[in-house]
């Protein structure tokens, strides 16, 4: 799939709000209609665009949630309270907005059912974002392929996509949380950073050869990363997608 | 086409000199890690740094052998395609004019490879004249595993995705060979001044 991901100039498209999602409270999917919209890979990204009255602009990179699907696009946006653009984009929009964008970017960390797995993925709180366009493409697409989704979130309201991700678990996919900060009374589940033993017990072993797909905030995709070489999977079938810490 | 104005929009507009920041960049003060796999860790015992390709006779020093030679301190800004720009970034390395030096070849592009399969590309004119390093500090500390270290390449005046974490080696060419992002969707040559992020920019 390299080098088949971006053909020509991505030129800035204009997309239209079509939905405001709230997923915690403060994190919000923005559902957009980008007319001409040539699709996408599970796991790309694309680049938002957005310009003041007095022609001001600000770019950012936000991951794309949704799988291939038409001309529609979703971006799962945390809200940093000190923010340049994602306060904008959660409060400020509404359906009917019109914002910029441009891409799909990144054929590297790519995932779709033909590549097949068995796929491990590991997500720090918002970095589930491409992990679900992946999942969300492995369902419609009627894939088997043996799926497994760790998710670290703070606490139980803190859960990205947590009712659809309960509705897709089964059928091959398996979906495990862990709540670092706080738990719901009669949690039985893991209440801790992701480490060794945790990756351990979720993953499939080094010779089922999984696909492993980690995104997070960088100490966290370092420290699952870095557990999965020591465990004995290969560096090489570890894709890695980090953010921050800078605030956006 | 125009740009479309968002309403109510202002942004942050951190004050950073005028000249300083290419378009569609902002300043930030921390540090990002951008990488595509797992961070490698290599012993300085077993690090070595190679110049190879279109040469008579590769070269290879040893870490002893490369820290022997002179080094010198860069400020300098750097800007990552993912947006973010950090100013007076303060390093020290080796510049590529010192290992380039009595080496003779006709190539005319340069492939830098990395622990853990990385490579970049970058035209060999842009990494002489005193425009690009080997760096092995930053701030004044070894340089950290995850932004690179034991030493990385240094080319500030292309995104910093051309500045190879891990480097272990340069290979001489002569044909420009697209590396790992440059094979991904991300632009062959990367300047930030003409915002040179993706493939067609």
């Amino acid at each position: 799939m390299e080098g088949t991901t971006v053909l020509g100039r991505l030129t800035w498209q204009p997309a239209e709000v079509t939905g405001l999602v709230a997923e915690t409270h403060r994190t919000k999917t923005i559902a957009f209609d980008v007319p001409g919209w040539a699709g996408h890979h599970a796991g790309q990204h694309v680049d938002v665009r957005l310009t003041a009255e007095d022609g001001y602009q600000a770019e950012r990179s936000y991951s794309i949630a949704s799988p291939p699907d038409g001309t529609r696009v979703e971006l799962t946006v945390v809200r940093i309270a000190d923010g340049e653009v994602s306060p904008y984009l959660t409060d400020d929009l509404q359906p009917g907005d019109q914002i910029e964008l441009r891409g799909p970017i990144g054929g590297y960390f790519v995932w779709e059912p033909s590549l097949g797995g068995p796929l491990l993925l590991v997500a720090g709180g918002s970095g589930v974002a491409p992990l679900m366009a992946m999942i969300r493409l492995r369902a419609a697409a009627g894939s088997d392929v043996s799926s497994r989704l760790l998710l670290s979130s703070r606490g139980w309201d803190d859960i990205i996509y947590r009712e659809e991700l309960e509705r897709l678990n089964g059928n091959g996919l398996t979906v495990v949380h862990t709540l670092t900060m706080s738990q719901p009374p009669g949690w039985t589940g893991y209440a801790r950073r992701v480490d060794a033993e945790m990756l351990a017990e979720v993953s499939p072993g080094p010779a089922e050869r999984p696909l492993v797909y980690i995104c997070g905030p960088t100490p966290f995709v370092e420290a699952a990363a870095q557990a999965l070489v020591d465990l004995g999977h290969e560096p090489q079938a570890i894709k890695t997608e980090r953010f921050g810490p800078t605030g956006s | 086409m125009t740009p479309i104005i968002s309403r109510g929009f202002r942004g942050r507009r951190e004050g950073a000199p005028v000249g300083r920041v290419p378009p569609g960049q902002y300043v930030t003060r921390d540090f990002p890690v951008l990488s595509a796999g797992p961070t490698p860790h290599t012993s300085l015992e077993r690090w070595d740094f190679t110049i190879d390709g279109e040469v008579d006779e590769p070269r290879r020093w040893t870490w002893e052998e490369f820290r022997a030679l002179p080094a010198e301190d860069v400020t300098t800004d750097i800007h990552c395609v993912t947006k973010w720009s950090k100013l007076d970034t303060v390093w020290h390395g080796i510049r590529l004019d010192t290992l380039l030096e009595g080496i003779e070849t006709s190539a005319e592009y340069t492939v830098a490879y990395s622990d853990g399969g990385y490579t970049t590309n970058v035209p060999l004119a842009d990494l002489t004249g005193g425009k690009a390093w080997v760096a092995f500090s930053y701030d004044g500390e070894p340089l950290e595993p995850q932004h690179g270290g034991p030493a990385r390449m240094l080319v500030p005046h292309l995104y910093f995705w051309k500045s190879a974490k891990w480097v272990r080696g340069l290979r001489l060419t002569a044909a420009d060979e697209p590396g790992f992002w440059e094979v991904n969707g991300y632009h062959d040559y990367g300047d930030p001044w003409r915002e040179q992020r993706y493939w067609g920019d």
